[in-house]
């Protein structure tokens, strides 16, 4: 046997990253981040509210969470409906009852199709990112020249009709992107991405129609990672976020201002029997005052303001 | 034409743990205790293997690559730290690539008194289907590339993304590396039969590696450290008969993430505290055990 002798070429192998991205940074070599009102660590909860089609696209992929029974998938259909009626009304609730304001990533679909709930979302204060039109507009590399510009440009619109401001943050379906999309989320004006889980701070992208900030959403400290997947319980998530919180709090002394990101689930989180322990999990964040929660554009202006 | 396979690829002789002669440790400590912290660059675009896939999606795969990226940025400082805060050093399994891609991350582990071993090019580069020629081109490069990094002169292997071919072994005994981080059949050192030089399997670990721990055991940070604590208690204990051998192999975009280091940290404490262990890196387990059971090296 033989591999092909270009399989022992590396025309990457220089110093620095393998593409034009964004340079290498150690974290310890960076100027310290000091956070508003002195706080050593922001808690940025991220709410993902999607609306799952129950006829499936799979272009180019299948999004996690979605149907997966023969059609029709009632139970997966109507089991994330749960958490667009029921389980962020539980969750918003968590946050508001201690004032913290969190992100929600938003399908448009939800914005369409359910004004009083982005109503009430946007009268706790909170801020609404983009997160594609629907649970089917999954984006990869191989996809139709123009589609990814489309789910783009339609998730910003309908949001920017139905919220009365144009989204400054996108999270992509299951952080999925293709070569492109950090361009054309420039190119549309999207001022911050979620879907690189490469860092701990914000840090800046490069792209030929210029800059977009990457603020790392923490895809193991999500509830889809630790209960959905590792099948962990709720007081298990809650401790592994406190000794997260613990340890980045003791990091702030030395070096700056830590963030700790909650990539949050309705139809996960928001279950009767995980609330509880996720209420006590937030009043215990709350109550320490080193701690404060911000949405991501409150993170990426005062982020951006010292850099 | 096909590989001929082998049922038995006879890389040693059947040795029953039990009766075996007493191996010890230095300073009459029970178990060896050696963490291998995995320095990896994986590549955004990589070329296909035709024998597996480097990424599950399709390129670019970020979430796979920027959790591995955080490696580099921010978990492998704060996993060193705490590894040196308890005096435990490293012995790499290195992608050789990162010392022209990140020298930082390299020079970082060197300055820290840790010893390199190859881990490959990259871990999005196989083995697998590689001729002679291809083979020896990976570790040569391995060794130069190291040695001009660091002034260090690679004694061990670990396959890259622990892909072999059947005459690897042979191939890494014949430029004169030592050990061995690829064979999972023992709790002590193990001569292996190769053509040339002397080869020993130093006891690596996937069951308490952490990427198993975290991805196939699913262990929350707490159960892993106590998984941690039971292995090295076990194997503490059995090395009052004849020395016992405990690697912690580690990736530190999984254990220095800010909800595992914490827990993590604890594990070094106790061990470092216990007085069995014989804190060590890698190499010098190896002479050791050469030095008890004698032979030219």
């Amino acid at each position: 046997m033989t591999l092909d002798p270009t399989y022992l070429e590396y025309p990457m192998r220089r110093r620095g990253m393998d593409h034009d991205y964004y340079p290498y940074s150690a974290m310890p070599t960076r100027k310290p981040v000091s956070w508003p009102g002195g706080k050593s660590l922001l808690v940025w909860p991220v709410i993902s509210l999607e609306y799952f089609p129950m006829a499936p696209a799979d272009k180019p992929f299948r999004a996690p969470g979605h149907m997966q029974t023969a059609y029709p998938d009632y139970r997966h259909y109507t089991a994330r409906e749960y958490g667009t009626r029921v389980g962020i009304y539980r969750l918003l609730d968590a946050f508001e009852a201690v004032g913290a304001r969190v992100s929600i990533a938003c399908n448009s679909a939800i914005a369409q199709r359910y004004p009083a709930l982005v109503a009430d979302i946007l009268e706790g204060g909170h801020e609404i990112i983009a997160h594609a039109t629907d649970m089917n507009a999954t984006i990869s590399s191989g996809m139709p020249e123009g589609e990814e510009e489309t789910i783009i440009a339609e998730t910003l619109d309908v949001l920017e009709q139905n919220i009365g401001k144009r989204p400054r943050g996108w999270l992509s379906i299951a952080r999925s992107q293709s070569f492109d999309t950090p361009r054309l989320l420039a190119e549309a004006g999207v001022e911050y991405m979620c879907d690189w889980v490469n860092d701990e701070l914000p840090y800046r992208f490069k792209t030929t129609a210029g800059e977009i900030v990457n603020i790392p959403l923490n895809h193991e400290l999500s509830d889809r990672q630790i209960i959905n997947v590792q099948q962990q319980s709720v007081d298990s998530y809650a401790l592994q976020i406190e000794d997260a919180a613990n340890w980045l709090l003791g990091e702030s002394g030395d070096h700056g201002g830590r963030m700790l990101p909650l990539h949050l689930t309705p139809y996960i989180m928001g279950l009767p029997y995980r609330m509880d322990g996720f209420d006590a999990l937030v009043r215990r964040l709350a109550d320490n005052p080193a701690i404060a929660f911000a949405t991501g554009e409150e993170i990426l202006d005062s982020w951006k303001a010292q850099q | 034409m096909p590989e001929q396979q082998l049922a038995d690829p006879g890389l040693y002789d059947y040795a029953p743990y039990r009766g075996r002669p007493k191996l010890e440790w230095p300073g009459g400590k029970t178990c060896a205790v050696w963490v291998a912290p995995n320095l990896e660059f994986y590549e955004l675009d990589p070329p296909q293997n035709p024998h597996r896939k480097s990424w599950t999606k399709p390129h670019p795969d970020i979430v796979g690559y920027g959790h591995r990226d955080h490696a580099n940025r921010v978990s492998h400082w704060r996993m060193a730290d705490v590894m040196s805060r308890h005096g435990f050093p490293g012995s790499v399994s290195l992608s050789v690539a990162l010392c022209n891609h990140i020298p930082e991350v390299v020079e970082d582990a060197a300055a820290r008194g840790w010893e390199f071993f190859s881990h490959g090019i990259y871990n999005t580069r196989y083995s697998y289907g590689m001729d002679e020629a291809q083979e020896r081109a990976i570790i040569e490069d391995s060794i130069r590339t190291v040695r001009d990094a660091t002034g260090q002169t690679i004694r061990g292997w670990l396959a890259p993304a622990l892909t072999h071919t059947p005459r690897t072994l042979d191939l890494i005994s014949e430029y004169g590396i030592d050990y061995t981080c690829d064979l999972y059949h023992d709790d002590q050192p193990t001569d292996i039969r190769v053509k040339n030089g002397r080869l020993t399997a130093i006891p690596y670990s996937l069951e308490v590696n952490d990427h198993y721990g975290f991805f196939i055991y699913n262990m929350s940070p707490r159960e892993y450290a106590d998984t941690l604590i039971r292995q090295y208690e076990r194997l503490a204990a059995e090395g009052e008969k004849s020395g016992t051998v405990m690697c912690i192999p580690l990736h530190s975009y999984l254990i220095g993430q800010p909800h595992r280091i914490g827990p993590f940290e604890e594990v070094l404490r106790y061990i470092a505290a216990d007085g069995r262990a014989w804190i060590a890196r890698a190499g010098e387990i190896v002479d050791s055990y050469r030095a008890q059971t004698g032979g030219a090296a």
